[in-house]
């Protein structure tokens, strides 16, 4: 049970996918412009990491070696593609402001990755919770980023507006994303993962 | 572990996986196409109630060139045009709904998608000082940004938002001038 626990854990902090192992960082960077747009964007990566880590779990024993990349990015780019036919037919405006970052979720790193170095090997259930321990980690990394650039770039939080007139423009740009990210970064990494 | 390759248990694994999963998202898509028509339907139909007076009966949708249009008509003469306009703006395509009088009056604005900045050009849909000046701008006044001797107020730091938003306009304006010409030499 207690291995259990640490499955799930361990994509929270020690291992989180976007502070210390630094994967997916082109959806973090380009879909981190405010929060909700940061939380939306982990949900809809917890949503394929999960269900593609059960999948692949599931199939990986008669997978033969040679085609089992192939393979895993077939399972992932089919929950990918049903995540955003669900997303068009019943969250059309959340689906609108993630655009293109939606169909990329299939070449992210992070969920390649986990069913590369985890789902393969292990069984059904540590899968799954695998997948929720660093869906919900980059849930976290991404609305952190979010709300930093969202507060810093125009004063708001969750487009709650706290002060009135623009604030600094730039941490809603580009160049934002990298100050913000490269410092969280350093702070994560200082104060957290022990 | 994995099983040990070989050209048949390759190939197979290979065709039934992407068998299972055609299926999988061919169920998917019909289970959703009737969702996604409808609410592609409601926000185009949302958006041309918007940009229009009440009353009257609408067209079904008609091309001119790159854009469509729908006609209004009330007492059996076309009162009103809803023309859906795309520019590219800052992040991408902008995509408005455009209602204009036959003479050349916009009578309201709405958009329908954007990728525009979260905070700058994304205020677009909601600063109401730059939304509300689209309700009745007349035909006199010049289809450009202050900054390029217009007479629309542009967004704070976000002027090529607000180019290319009066840019679409402009392309709605231009075309219902053309088309109410050709109706009044009928």
């Amino acid at each position: 049970m207690n291995n259990r626990l640490q499955t799930f854990t361990r994509g929270l902090v020690k291992e989180n996918p976007t502070y210390v192992l630094l994967l997916g960082l082109c959806p973090t960077l380009a879909t981190t412009t405010s929060a909700i747009n940061g939380l939306s964007m982990g949900l809809a990566t917890l949503f394929v990491l999960v269900l593609s880590n059960m999948a692949i779990s599931a199939i990986a024993r008669f997978v033969p070696d040679k085609v089992h990349i192939p393979v895993y990015i077939v399972v992932i780019a089919t929950f990918v593609t049903v995540l955003q036919l669900l997303m068009q037919a019943y969250t059309p405006a959340i689906y609108s402001a993630l655009g293109v970052f939606i169909p990329l979720i299939v070449v992210n790193c992070i969920v390649l990755g986990r069913a590369e170095a985890f789902a393969g090997k292990n069984g059904i259930l540590d899968s799954a919770l695998d997948g929720l321990g660093v869906g919900a980690g980059f849930i976290i990394s991404l609305t952190v980023l979010g709300m930093v650039r969202e507060i810093l770039g125009t004063g708001s939080v969750f487009g709650w507006k706290f002060i009135s007139g623009d604030g600094i423009l730039a941490f809603v740009m580009a160049p934002g994303a990298f100050l913000c990210m490269g410092y969280l970064m350093v702070l994560f990494n200082k104060y957290l993962k022990k | 572990m994995a099983a040990k390759s070989n050209l048949l248990n390759m190939v197979l694994c290979l065709t039934l996986t992407c068998l299972a999963c055609s299926a999988v998202l061919g169920g998917i898509y019909a289970m959703t196409k009737e969702p996604i028509d409808q609410t592609n339907a409601k926000i185009l139909s949302d958006s041309i109630k918007a940009v229009l007076p009440e009353g009257g009966e609408l067209s079904g949708a008609k091309t001119e060139g790159d854009l469509e249009y729908y006609e209004y008509n009330a007492g059996g003469a076309v009162t009103a045009y809803a023309v859906k306009s795309t520019t590219s703006g800052f992040g991408g395509p902008l995509t408005l709904m455009v209602g204009v009088l036959p003479d050349g009056t916009v009578y309201n604005t709405s958009v329908l998608s954007h990728t525009e900045t979260p905070g700058l050009g994304a205020k677009c849909t909601t600063d109401p000082v730059f939304t509300e000046q689209w309700k009745n701008f007349g035909p006199e006044k010049i289809l450009a940004v202050k900054k390029d001797h217009g007479d629309v107020d542009a967004i704070t730091a976000s002027t090529i938002t607000s180019r290319a938003y009066t840019e679409a306009v402009k392309q709605a304006v231009d075309l219902v001038k053309s088309l109410a010409k050709e109706d009044g030499n009928e």
